[in-house]
């Protein structure tokens, strides 16, 4: 039998429904691929075999009875950040140590009502922290690209990385990710996958572990857009668990592919032109106007011009929420427990033991900007410039805009333990740049590769979309997938 | 703004992380890092702005006044270090 891995979920849907091959028979490939490959990327944390086996099962039953469900017998990754009954959740930190959660997330719960496999826990950035998945007490998962001709190991972003190493090396036919600041978005672009952060609202936050909770937001990372389209369907509900989550009823994506352009309005920004950004970047920028023209789309000019406070703003709201957030990891009801001469000293051990590098850090600056005396100048400070920064999405879209091209990352993936970046954390947060406007204002982002540098790197574009517009990103993204093709790495593992 | 290192004991104190001189000394180079990153911000004039509270425009949902879930202590105390019974267990608090 040929590799049933290399299906897209479209196509192994399409394929199941026909009886080419049972879902046990898929999710047995994907499992072997887990086992041999795993091993090199380290894109799973804990592999559900049992659990996958005896889901593939039920489904094949349902497919038997002709009651399949809209994923039925398609074998998915999971961040670690989702709760799953009884499996490993720890958001891929050491303080989480051991957690095994007695609920199911909505977004898992959603997926699962729909037929889907769960293959096991992907490997993230602890807490969702970073942007290289190099922070993880699991350590750092590989990228299945490698520059041409080199062997060097790249990082597949962060904080999704497990679910984008995953999808592209084929050991998942879709991943759940989350992105607060750019972590759907850019381990998509690293890896040639698509990934969609949609509008704040969209998809149930309940049964994810916290990390900021006024950016963060669930999404896919999928193989193409119409996979993305199709995982998002059954990610997106309405849910009385999240007193967030929005009640509009979900579109059906998959009807948004294929649609023209004609008579759009697309956005170019032009504060998103940055300083020292590569050659390549800004010429795959070009070519993404130039096929969102020949689709029939006008291009537009438009100003954001708080785009360069966002990412400084994003360092004291999200940082200020997560310092609240993480404070329940006291070594009392779940985790890992350090003992102390008194309970202080317990949650201070627990706590210095349980938490890496990076967290920390965050946690530090969180506590400290919205200590006494520093509440005003930093946190409200930032919530106003979160203000303005909306404003100018809004502003632009007032003005007729239907979707903003921008690219993905201001660079392609980079090297393992990078000596840069791990000298200067502000550096690695700039990988961010253009994506974190986006959380900051609540609006839909899609990242689509579109092409490879010289070296042969996959470079992504973003399209952002208006709140709950995410059929535009499916349609507009659609068309930079037609125009750029698909792009797969050369398999070394 | 920037921090020297006693205020980052203090704020570890606050946010219950244990730090030796070490870490404190780390520290006070990459939060220094960082304010000076955000103090760019300083900049922007928001004269007049209001700070954003929900990022999208959406009364709070409320849900009925009656009990919809309970019953569960053990499935509660389940990953917890240590417990007896259905309780927490915690080095002594109160003398």
């Amino acid at each position: 039998m040929s590799d049933l891995t290399k299906f897209t979920i479209a196509e192994a849907r399409a394929k199941l429904a026909a009886k080419e091959f049972s879902a046990t028979e898929l999710t047995e490939s994907y499992l072997s691929a887990i086992d041999a490959a795993n091993p090199t990327f380290n894109a799973y944390v804990a592999v559900t075999h049992d659990k996958a086996r005896a889901m593939a099962k039920a489904s094949d039953a349902r497919f038997a009875k002709g009651e399949a469900g809209a994923l039925e017998g398609i074998p998915l990754g999971i961040k670690d950040l989702f709760a799953t009954e009884g499996v490993h959740t720890q958001a891929a930190s050491h303080v989480l140590d051991a957690f095994k959660p007695r609920y199911e997330s909505t977004v898992t719960a959603n997926l699962w009502r729909d037929g889907a496999v769960m293959l096991g826990k992907l490997n993230m950035d602890e807490f969702a922290m970073g942007s290289s998945n190099e922070t993880s007490y699991y350590g750092p998962v590989k990228n299945p690209w490698r520059a041409r001709g080199s062997n060097r190991d790249l990082v597949p972003g962060g904080s999704s990385g497990g679910s984008a190493s995953a999808v592209a090396g084929w050991l998942a036919a879709g991943a759940t990710a989350t992105d607060t600041g750019g972590s759907i978005r850019q381990p998509a672009a690293f890896t040639a996958t698509v990934g969609i952060k949609p509008t704040y609202g969209r998809v149930s936050r309940w049964g994810v572990v916290a990390f900021a909770s006024s950016l963060d937001q669930a999404g896919p990372i999928a193989r193409d857009v119409r996979d993305a389209a199709i995982m998002l369907r059954s990610m997106a509900s309405v849910d009385d668990k999240d007193t967030t989550s929005v009640d509009l009823p979900v579109p059906d994506y998959e009807a948004s592919l294929g649609k023209s352009l004609k008579g759009l309005k697309i956005g170019i920004p032009r504060e998103y032109r940055v300083d020292g950004m590569p050659a390549e970047i800004e010429a795959l920028w070009q070519k993404g106007i130039a096929w969102m023209k020949d689709a029939g789309a006008e291009i537009v000019d438009i100003s954001l011009p708080h785009t360069k406070y966002a990412l400084p703003a994003y360092y004291i709201v999200a940082p200020a929420e997560a310092s609240s957030n993480l404070a329940r990891y006291d070594g009392v009801r779940y985790g890992l427990r350090v003992p102390g001469k008194d309970i202080v000293e317990m949650y201070e051990n627990s706590r210095a033991a349980g938490f890496g590098r990076e967290v920390k850090r965050r946690i530090m600056i969180g506590t400290y900007v919205l200590s006494a005396g520093y509440y005003d100048a930093y946190y409200v400070k930032a919530q106003k410039v979160r203000t303005l920064i909306k404003k100018d999405f809004e502003d632009a879209f007032a003005a007729g805009v239907d979707a903003i091209l921008t690219p993905a990352t201001p660079s392609a993936a980079f090297g393992l333990a990078d000596q840069d970046m791990a000298a200067d954390p502000v550096k690695m947060y700039l990988n961010d740049i253009f994506t974190v406007t986006v959380n900051m204002a609540g609006l839909p982002g899609i990242a689509v590769p579109a092409g490879l540098d010289a070296s042969g790197l996959p470079l992504g574009l973003q399209l952002i979309g208006r709140p709950f517009d995410e059929e535009m990103l499916f349609r507009t993204g659609a068309v930079i997938e037609k125009a750029a093709g698909r792009f797969e790495p050369s398999k070394w593992w | 703004m920037s921090v020297d290192i006693a205020t980052v004991k203090r704020v570890a104190r606050l946010a219950r992380i244990a730090v030796d001189e070490a870490d404190a000394q780390r520290m006070t180079g990459e939060l220094n890092a960082i304010l000076g990153f955000v103090a760019q911000l300083d900049e922007v004039d928001v004269s007049g702005v209001e700070p954003m509270t929900s990022v999208t425009p959406m009364a709070m949902k409320k849900r009925q006044d009656v009990v919809t879930d309970g019953g569960k202590a053990g499935d509660i105390v389940a990953n917890a270090p240590a417990t007896e019974e259905a309780f927490f267990l915690v080095p002594k608090v109160v003398e």
